[in-house]
């Protein structure tokens, strides 16, 4: 019997599980360290996003499957070790993705005002630790450092009518404090140029339609993109195309009126590098950002910003850095290549480490969609089955798996929480969003999700 | 009225857990958005219409999910619709289809691993598929909605369309759809595990 060990953020394994008619009979067992699954879709993916979310469906038909366990509330590295993981199972493999950040590397940068975008949006999306993040709204302008669609998410939930999120599944402290909120323009600042802009045209669209906006570009940022545009790739095409539309055309009428009559501003500004976070003298908070303006060498994706020793102040109250996730090493057992935050892998197979795999963003670096993410783990799971069926992976000798595990934890006083304990946290959700027409209510405190909700329990 | 709100909510939780009203995320009416009895509908009626709903629910649901399957009894021939999916190890799987069958559902139908994560929703493109030249015409242009994640899917061709956003008609007779080889990986045997 093999069983094997898949820590669950977005990428996921089920084509082991579900793959019945293979060779061996395989078990996978999941431990996640917050007591509900789902990573990234739940707390990642935009409240006004809901379709994305279908894909917890999928998720949960493996979850539930007869040789799939969840074991929620578990932290591998603290409750558990890698090496405890490794004697339990023929092989474990690595999918917590990128739950650190870069940093922008700039003085002010621990200044009030200034937030990660993945805490901004762990704030807005119910992640437990970011719950008392209370971003401070009361400012005319926000600066997004980034440009990709993290940062067009945040811009998007600044600017949003409130009345569209209120009927999804935003955190109720986060649409209280947006109600109040008094950012009226957001500026969303990339180092190159247009045409190496990193956010997908989904997004974009969905800025240049927002109610209540009107764009503010710089028609300069614009010189000489229109005619680089002919032997461009369908996609880059399409979305500079949009662009070059919202920036330079001149609308219609009818356009021309929505813009006038909209409150809130949104655009992009190019060729701009943060240095400085500027301090308000008087207040312990920021007052602007002080960008250095680049110029480009080189073209396409491979262009490089270069400074030019030009400045430029920007006054703003807040400023949100959206310039990338970065995984962290879980265990000093496991290697792992701290210039690129991943590990070392080939096809999956985690070099020097017999037995150890990983997929998702800890194996590819944290970027890319939904589709991206799934074949990537795809092929971690076929080189696991190659190995099986080739003898690479030791299969002679049976392991204990989760009864093994399972024992060390209740001797630890650690709680999993399975998968049926999760999907009556699921109803106690639902339940109270019900009450708000939002599709669900989330728990924000792990001791909340970690109480009794049998129909029986006295509630 | 804060009482009884309460007592419906509570009555919605115990007819879910004794399985009385369905579980809608099983339901392909439901995750194409064609559900009359989804939750938005149901708050908007009151107590005892609530009762009335699951009940015509129950019958709409499974009717209708039945001849969106499309029985394989199909009586009138001129309903066939013979597609081909070429899948991503290159093996041809032969299939008759009928009229209005979705290119992504008929798949699953047949175990082919064309996966539909956002479940027909325009919000992803892992149902990605190349037409064939004779047929790509055919199909009805996509709507900008399609093109923008088609824009986000790897190895994009000129053929390149949504499955999801392919529904049969009489003249796709003889369709071929191939899987892109988006993984570079395939099973060591050329076996392809069902889908889920």
């Amino acid at each position: 019997m093999l069983t094997q060990k898949v820590k669950f953020t977005l990428g996921q394994d089920e084509s082991l599980v579900s793959d019945s008619t293979h060779n061996q009979y395989v078990e996978v067992d999941i431990y996640e360290r917050l007591p509900v699954p789902f990573g990234l879709v739940r707390f990642g993916v935009a409240p006004d996003h809901p379709e994305v979310k279908n894909v917890i469906n999928t998720f949960t038909q493996t979850a539930k499957h007869s040789r799939c366990s969840f074991y929620g509330n578990v932290n591998v590295g603290k409750d558990v070790s890698i090496d405890e993981l490794q004697q339990a199972y023929h092989a474990v493999v690595l999918s917590y993705g990128a739950e650190g950040n870069r940093s922008i590397g700039v003085p002010g940068e621990g200044l009030a005002g200034v937030y990660s975008a993945k805490d901004f949006v762990g704030w807005y999306n119910g992640l437990p630790n970011c719950r008392e993040l209370s971003p401070d709204l009361s400012c005319e302008t926000a600066v997004i450092l980034g440009q990709g669609n993290v940062a067009l998410d945040v811009a998007r939930i600044l600017l949003s009518p409130i009345d569209s999120l209120k009927k999804t599944d935003i955190t109720q402290p986060a649409l209280e404090a947006l109600a109040q909120s008094q950012v009226r323009r957001v500026l969303i600042v990339g180092r190159r140029g247009p045409m190496q802009i990193a956010c997908t045209i989904k997004e974009l669209r969905e800025m240049v339609n927002l109610p209540g906006t009107r764009p503010e570009m710089v028609a300069t940022d614009f010189e000489g993109v229109a005619e680089a545009l002919k032997d461009v790739p369908r996609p880059r095409k399409r979305l500079t195309e949009l662009m070059l539309k919202t920036a330079l055309e001149k609308p219609g009428e009818k356009e021309q009126e929505r813009r006038n009559k909209a409150s809130r501003i949104w655009g992009f500004r190019f060729f701009r590098s943060p240095i400085e976070v500027l301090a308000d003298p008087n207040h312990n908070k920021i007052a602007g950002i002080r960008l250095a303006v680049n110029k480009l060498e080189g073209s396409g994706e491979g262009a490089q910003a270069v400074l030019t020793g030009e400045e430029e102040d920007v006054p703003c109250g807040l400023v949100v850095s959206s310039i990338g996730y970065k995984s962290l090493s879980i265990d000093p057992s496991v290697p792992f290549d701290s210039r690129k935050a991943i590990v070392p892998n080939i096809m999956g197979r985690v070099q020097q480490a017999a037995g150890l795999y990983c997929s998702g963003w800890l194996k590819t670096g944290p970027t890319g969609v939904i589709a991206t993410t799934m074949n990537n783990s795809f092929d971690t799971a076929r080189s696991l089955m190659e190995d099986m069926d080739s003898g690479t992976l030791d299969l002679s000798a049976a392991k204990p798996g989760s009864q093994s595990i399972s024992a060390l934890l209740e001797k630890r006083g650690v709680k999993p929480v399975t998968f049926s304990d999760w999907e009556k946290i699921d109803n106690v959700e639902m339940m109270r969003g019900e009450a708000s027409g939002k599709p669900r209510e989330k728990l924000l405190k792990v001791e909340e999700m970690l109480q009794d909700f049998s129909v029986n329990a006295g509630h | 009225m804060a009482t009884s709100a309460a007592v419906r909510s509570s009555m919605g939780l115990t007819l879910r857990l004794s399985r009385v009203i369905p579980d809608c995320s099983t339901c392909s009416l439901y995750r194409l958005r064609s559900c009359v009895n989804s939750a938005a509908n149901l708050q908007r009626t009151g107590s005892a219409d609530s009762f009335r709903t699951i009940n015509r629910h129950l019958q709409t649901s499974i009717g209708l999910y039945h001849s969106e399957e499309g029985s394989s009894n199909a009586e009138d021939p001129e309903d066939v619709v013979n597609v081909v999916y070429i899948d991503r190890s290159g093996q041809r799987i032969p299939v008759k289809a009928k009229v209005g069958d979705n290119v992504l559902y008929l798949a699953h139908k047949h175990g082919i691993e064309l996966e539909g994560a956002c479940e027909a929703s325009l919000a992803c493109s892992t149902c990605h598929v190349y037409v064939n030249a004779a047929h790509f015409d055919k199909l009805p242009e996509p709507e900008e909605r399609e093109d923008d994640m088609l824009d986000m899917a790897a190895m994009l061709q000129e053929n390149s369309r949504l499955g999801c956003q392919i529904i049969l008609t009489p003249e796709l007779d003889g369709i071929e759809l191939t899987l892109p080889k988006v993984t570079r990986n395939f099973y060591v045997d050329g076996h392809v595990p069902k889908p889920h």
